[in-house]
């Protein structure tokens, strides 16, 4: 058992150090054929380890070896294997397997084929030690770790010059991984801040040892660490005001789009609140949890809204997961934790699919993603088609796919913790959900060809590709089917949420007014954009120049106000501390230093006259000077 | 009486006096001289001290510098003689060559 | 009473005597009232009890070094006035003074310590040949056997140095070699 664990974890590791032996030469298949068998057999440690802990219950703690060990700080290395951690591990391997297979057919044109595949693998190998540390030290070495490998991946293409806003809101790759990358430093001060308060209050960064010894904090305590402990996550899952970088973060290649700004590293965050659980269900952190709800609930709006006017496709899907996510930390503020960790899986299947199949598309279009391009590309891509349709609905939350079992447990879970303005929220979103999710498959494989005239020839991708990606489609259908099964398996771990005996009572009319939102957005979709001939739809340019309108396109103007209230200062801050400080005082200092002993060099080399009376007269001046001293130090004593 | 304190006085001065010698001296045979002038300072102290005490140590000592002072008069004199053929002259001042 | 007046006299005439060695422009006067002070030293070490040293002062240092120093000044030409350049006077004399002063304050004060505490300490009854030669020869048996080294490397170092035609040989016949050095000229 021990072994399947450390496999797991350092498969994909040797598999990333392997594919950067071959990073400077040109694309070699058998790296990602190699990579993605690592992966595979990754995946199969976490399945037999899931089995495990799922016929017998117990838990798998492995240390592999002690790291810190300084006075009374003791960090160990160490991996926990339990129901949270093992869900998270067959999330995370399956997606990467599939992602990894996806990306040997999605990247065949590209010239740094090998590199990106290390990044990948490297990326994979962080995730997996995030969530199966078993303690706060290593979730910090596993965040970073992603961090760092999602900032490499953004950046992929690095050589992309600069763009002006106008053009392209997300400047260019590399500025959109620096972004990525400062966002999720400012969170992790705020994390930092929460493991040292858990660490100075408790004595120690192991999981059972600090949550053993919550109750006994004081409240203030409790309130800061939960605070700064969301504040992280916060950063890793895009929560308002730390979102923009997601939607930037689309300048990344499509398989880093789907694997980790869809499934994996902002779902770090959702993880970490699910993780401290103990913390966050504490009455004294009440408060903290309901903000987290409702945070949760704006984001889900505000994402939502902003994508009713997208035209870029993979922008498009970056809001439905900021989304989603603000649904699972809804799920989480209220205390359905088992509910929020059963919708990021669901979630992380249908939204992976969603985005490699987006990915097919762009590849199709030879990288074009502006959806008024498109238009009834489902003669051309049948397979395509069909998976996006499937995810859609499934994200759209109709039964019987997975989304409509999770994403309702969450409305339900609004409505019964009382909230109702959340749940009203919720609902509307969901409705919004159904209807921008529609827009984009009926605007790219209904209407109007519109491509044909701009001289595209799309065609479908390769056969393996879309073997590769059936298991997502497999899981987005079932999962949801599992729901019991997973309750009973999850609810040994985290707390045992039910709805009250009212809300059962209410149950089958709540998911009606949820399915009636979903089924009217879809509708109305379908009215405005997936007809052809006469009532086809036609770009409005006038509606586009109306106040709404724009705001919604310009993300309600929170970029530009970072960027003139934040970067822009910031920019001259750094100049004058650069000229002013750095250059006049510090150089200056050193190179002072430095006159200063040549002068002092050049000064005492008279006295090297290479005369022998010259030099005993030094010696004896120097001797009467130690004399005095003697004395009169003798005198004082 | 007699006591060390005279003793090491008579040595001060006689140090003294070697050690003006030495600061004067151009010629490098007379510094030889003033550097004995010190060295026989030193051991009247050194056998002061052994006197007044009662202890062989100060004896010793000034039985090895004795010893010292030979061998270190056999080689600067041999020195000073190679010297004196390459450059002629046996004044300080000539022979500054390792100036700074 | 009688320590004391030789006490007086050996301090005066040592100090008068070794100022004419550093002051004198004549290197014969300097060297002649050297040998002489160097005696009257010997003189301060029979008061002070130390026989045997004093014995060795005047073999050693009168009788060797003197006689090393004679035979130097025979070798370079002693019979002109040395001819020093004007040094600064002032600042010798400050820091000749100077030291001095220093020092007999140092010395003048009486010494008190009760952690002194002899070491080798005379043995009485003993006459102070005997003494030193047990210390030497038991205590002091490894510097002895070293400063012997140092002579002898002394002595060797002072020959090559002073020596002339110390490359040649004056044992084995080098008439050979001429022979080899002229075929190789003619080649």
């Amino acid at each position: 058992m021990e072994n399947l664990v450390y496999i797991a974890l350092f498969a994909p590791f040797v598999g990333s150090l392997f594919a950067a032996l071959f990073g400077m030469t040109e694309r070699k298949i058998f790296v990602g054929i190699v990579n993605s068998s690592l992966l595979a057999i990754a995946f199969l440690s976490a399945v037999t380890l899931a089995a495990h802990v799922y016929t017998t219950g117990e838990a798998i703690h492995v240390t592999m070896m002690d790291w810190i060990n300084a006075g009374d700080l003791n960090i160990p290395f160490g991996f926990v294997v339990d129901q949270i951690s093992v869900t998270m591990m067959v999330v995370v391997t399956t997606v990467s397997t599939v992602v990894h297979i996806y990306a040997i057919g999605y990247m065949d044109h590209d010239k740094s084929f090998n590199r990106f595949f290390s990044y990948l693998s490297a990326f994979v190998f962080s995730m997996m030690i995030l969530v199966m540390s078993d303690n706060f030290a290593g979730l910090f070495i596993g965040w970073e770790g992603v961090g760092v490998c999602s900032w490499l991946l953004i950046g992929f293409w690095y050589h992309k010059p600069d763009q002006s806003r106008e053009e392209n809101p997300s400047v260019s790759p590399s500025w959109a991984a620096n972004e990525a990358f400062i966002m999720n430093r400012i969170a992790d001060l705020g994390m930092l801040i929460g493991i040292f308060i858990l660490y100075w209050n408790t004595g120690s960064l192991q999981y059972d040892v600090v949550f053993a010894a919550l109750p006994n904090l004081e409240d203030s305590v409790l309130v800061a660490a939960a605070i700064a402990l969301f504040i992280g996550a916060m950063g890793k899952s895009a929560q308002f005001p730390l979102h923009t970088w997601l939607t930037d973060a689309m300048e990344g290649p499509t398989p880093v789009s789907a694997l980790i700004h869809a499934a994996t590293m902002v779902t770090a965050g959702v993880f970490l609140v699910i993780r401290a659980n103990p913390l966050y269900s504490l009455e004294a952190v009440a408060g903290v949890s309901y903000f987290i709800a409702s945070l949760g609930t704006f984001v889900a709006f505000y994402a939502a809204s902003m994508a009713l006017v997208e035209r870029d496709l993979k922008r498009i899907i970056a809001y439905s997961t900021l989304s989603q996510l603000g649904y699972m930390f809804a799920a989480a503020g209220l205390g359905a934790y088992w509910i929020a960790l059963f919708h990021l899986a669901a979630h992380a299947f249908f939204k992976a699919l969603l985005f490699l199949g987006g990915g097919n598309v762009m590849h199709a279009m030879h990288d074009e993603l502006d959806l008024f391009k498109m238009g009834e590309l489902r003669k051309k891509m049948k397979g395509t088609w069909i998976y996006m349709t499937l995810a859609s609905v499934a994200l759209a939350g109709l039964p019987p796919l997975a989304g409509f079992w999770s994403k309702d447990a969450i409305i339900e879970t609004a409505f019964n913790e009382h909230t109702y303005f959340l749940w009203f929220m919720l609902v509307i979103t969901a409705g919004m959900t159904a209807f921008y999710s529609f827009r984009q498959v009926f605007l790219t494989f209904y209407g109007e060809d519109r491509h044909t005239p701009l001289g595209f020839h799309p065609h479908e991708m390769y056969k393996f590709v879309l073997i590769a990606m059936s298991p997502l489609a497999v899981l987005a259908t079932i999962t949801g089917w599992f729901m019991g099964e997973y309750k009973a398996f999850i609810t040994h771990l985290l707390p045992h949420y039910e709805m009250s005996e009212h809300t059962h009572h209410l149950a089958t009319w709540l998911g009606l007014i949820v399915i009636f939102f979903a089924v009217s957005g879809i509708v109305f979709a379908y009215l405005k954009y997936a007809r052809t001939g006469t009532k086809a739809w036609k770009r409005d340019e006038s509606k586009e120049q109306s106040f709404v309108y724009k705001l919604l396109k310009n993300q309600y103007y929170v970029p530009k106000f970072y960027e003139e209230f934040i970067t822009k200062p910031y920019k001259i801050i750094s100049e004058v501390f650069w000229q002013q400080i750095d250059i006049k005082i510090v150089d200056a200092t050193v190179d002072g230093i430095a006159k200063t002993l040549y002068k002092t060099g050049d000064a005492t080399r008279s006295m090297q006259t290479g005369n022998l009376s010259n030099y005993l007269n030094w010696m004896a001046i120097g001797g009467v000077i130690l004399l005095v001293i003697a004395v009169i130090s003798a005198m004082l004593v | 009486m007699i006591g060390l304190s005279h003793y090491l006085i008579v040595s001060a001065l006689i140090f003294s006096i070697g050690l003006i010698g030495v600061l004067r001296r151009r010629n490098l045979l007379m510094l030889f001289f003033a550097t004995e002038v010190m060295l026989n300072a030193v051991n009247i102290a050194f056998a002061a001290i052994s006197h007044y005490y009662n202890d062989l140590t100060g004896q010793m000592f000034a039985f090895f510098v004795i010893a010292i002072a030979a061998s270190e008069v056999a080689v600067g004199l041999g020195i000073l003689i190679v010297l004196y053929k390459k450059y002629g002259s046996l004044d300080l001042d000539d022979l500054a060559n390792m100036r700074g | 009473m009688y320590e004391i007046v030789a006490f007086y006299l050996f301090s005066a005439l040592t100090i008068g005597l070794f100022l004419v060695t550093v002051m004198s422009k004549n290197v014969l006067y300097a060297m002649t009232s050297l040998a002489a002070g160097m005696v009257l030293i010997s003189g301060f070490f029979f008061i002070l009890g130390a026989d045997f040293l004093g014995v060795v002062q005047l073999i050693v240092y009168v009788g060797a070094i003197m006689a090393l120093y004679s035979f130097a000044m025979m070798f370079f030409d002693a019979t002109r006035d040395i001819k020093e350049k004007n040094t600064s006077s002032a600042l010798v004399f400050l820091l000749g003074g100077l030291s001095a002063l220093v020092l007999v304050l140092m010395f003048a004060a009486p010494i008190h310590s009760d952690a002194i505490v002899a070491l080798y300490p005379m043995h009485e009854g003993v006459g102070n040949a005997q003494d030193v030669g047990i210390v030497l020869f038991t205590k002091y048996l490894i510097p002895f056997e070293v400063a012997a080294v140092m002579l002898l490397v002394a002595m060797i170092a002072g020959i090559i140095l002073a020596g002339k035609k110390m490359d040649e040989s004056l044992t084995e016949d080098m008439s050979a070699d001429d022979e080899i050095l002229v075929v190789k000229d003619e080649k």
